[in-house]
């Protein structure tokens, strides 16, 4: 690593001052990405800003229909909270399929979402639950937050602080891991919200996005049968030595299947 | 400019001093000589370099050193009672659950968090919890022996 200032903030006010004060200031969330990032000498940032110790960024409560979950919950939390677990089980069995132990005690749910790496797990949940995005200054509905592989709304010196989820009539969330990292080869959300259905794809494109077809299918028939005879498009979907593009393509429609079998418990 | 750390480790109040660009894993092996647990790819990939953080296994490859003030932390080098090995220590040797040995700190020490937390656990429940943790010399069939022994043997005990 190059060398860094290490600072930990003792607040969201003393955070968002350090990092704007700083040349090139990185947020610490979980470090998952970061670490690595920087000790490749693929990053470079001369200030880091542990948000270990912040109190806005930790907790999860209920309000109204919405779960919202600060930013710093690590994916075990999420994965063994039984808030989460009685109100959208899908969310926490999506954070207990994230990497291995060790990551989901480190891994943050800010930090994921902030990173919007294309394979990550938690954009299919934010997208796929029609979730907001809330920051020190204003809120991002998902549908606007995710702008490309690794490149959201967030401004530079903004930090994120929750992230409110809408409970759902019935999600889940199926995944064709990598066997090695586990990252979603493709991994599909789905969730039912009365007659509305939103269908999140991670994994398989350069960010998180919709299908609109299957959407429109399982709001007129909410069954794995109503998939049939949809074509994923392997247009832009994500080549590499993992899988080609038309492998990825129909891992989605694959796993679109699981998810709504598995809303079903079928 | 280095920094002081007060930590708890394996039970004893320990201080150190490193820089901010230092890892954990550096602090325990170079600043401590706590040598028990390993660097194997210094990305959090393999998990040689695991250890507890206020309970949690966590990759010491990817903690600050910085980042554990104030923190409590076990290691391999906490696990024996003196000379009496740990279970886990114990049955890993007897089933012969490692060959060059940079994995095992890391596996004992995923096993014993996974033990404490599931003193019974299924096959798969052990592969689960040691999806961390990488050997490429033993394969891991010695080492789910070895761990379903000694949960066993702690379940007697």
């Amino acid at each position: 690593m190059y060398e860094f200032s290490y600072h930990k903030a003792a607040s969201l006010k003393d955070a968002l001052d350090t990092l704007q004060s700083a040349d090139d200031g990185k947020l610490l969330a979980g470090g998952m990405t970061l670490l690595p990032t920087m000790k490749q000498r693929l990053a470079a940032p001369d200030q880091l800003i542990d948000l270990a110790g912040v109190k806005e960024l930790a907790g999860i409560e209920k309000h109204d229909n919405h779960v919202v979950i600060g930013a710093m919950t690590r994916h075990a939390e999420v994965a063994s909270s039984e808030l989460i677990e009685s109100t959208i089980p899908a969310l926490a069995a999506l954070a207990e399929l994230i990497g291995d132990p060790q990551v989901r005690n480190r891994g943050t749910l800010g930090g994921s979402v902030a990173n919007s790496d294309p394979a990550a797990d938690y954009p299919a949940a934010v997208v796929g639950l029609g979730a907001t995005v809330i920051t020190d200054n204003r809120s991002i509905e998902a549908d606007e937050f995710f702008v490309d592989m690794f490149e959201t709304e967030l401004e530079e010196h903004e930090i994120i602080t929750s992230i409110s989820f809408p409970i759902p009539d019935t999600a889940a969330y199926m995944k064709f891991p990598n066997p090695a990292s586990r990252y979603a080869v493709a991994g599909v959300f789905v969730a039912r919200f009365g007659s509305t259905v939103r269908v999140a794809v991670t994994g398989a494109g350069g960010s998180v996005f919709r299908q609109d077809a299957m959407e429109k299918a399982l709001e007129a028939d909410f069954s794995p049968a109503a998939l049939e005879g949809i074509v994923v498009s392997a247009d832009g979907l994500n080549e590499d030595i993992h899988a080609s593009a038309e492998y990825r393509a129909h891992l989605v429609g694959v796993m679109a299947k699981r998810a709504v079998a598995a809303c079903l418990e079928i | 400019m280095a920094m002081l750390v007060s930590t708890t480790i394996n039970g004893d109040a320990t201080d150190f001093s490193c820089e901010a660009d230092e890892t954990l894993l550096d602090a325990l092996r170079n600043r401590l000589s706590m040598t028990g647990v390993k660097e194997g790819c210094g990305t959090g990939d393999c998990g040689a370099c695991s250890i507890t953080l206020d309970g949690a296994l966590v990759c010491s490859c990817l903690v600050l050193g910085a980042e554990a003030q104030g923190r409590s932390i076990e290691t391999v080098e906490g696990m024996s009672d003196g000379e009496k090995l740990h279970p886990l220590q114990q049955k890993f040797l007897e089933h012969a659950a490692l060959q060059c040995g940079i994995c095992t700190p890391g596996f004992l020490v995923a096993a014993k968090v996974l033990l404490e937390k599931n003193p019974n656990p299924t096959e798969s429940e052990i592969r689960y919890a040691l999806a961390g943790n990488l050997c490429r010399c033993t394969g891991y069939d010695k080492i789910v022996r070895a761990v379903q022994d000694a949960a066993a043997q702690m379940r007697r005990a």
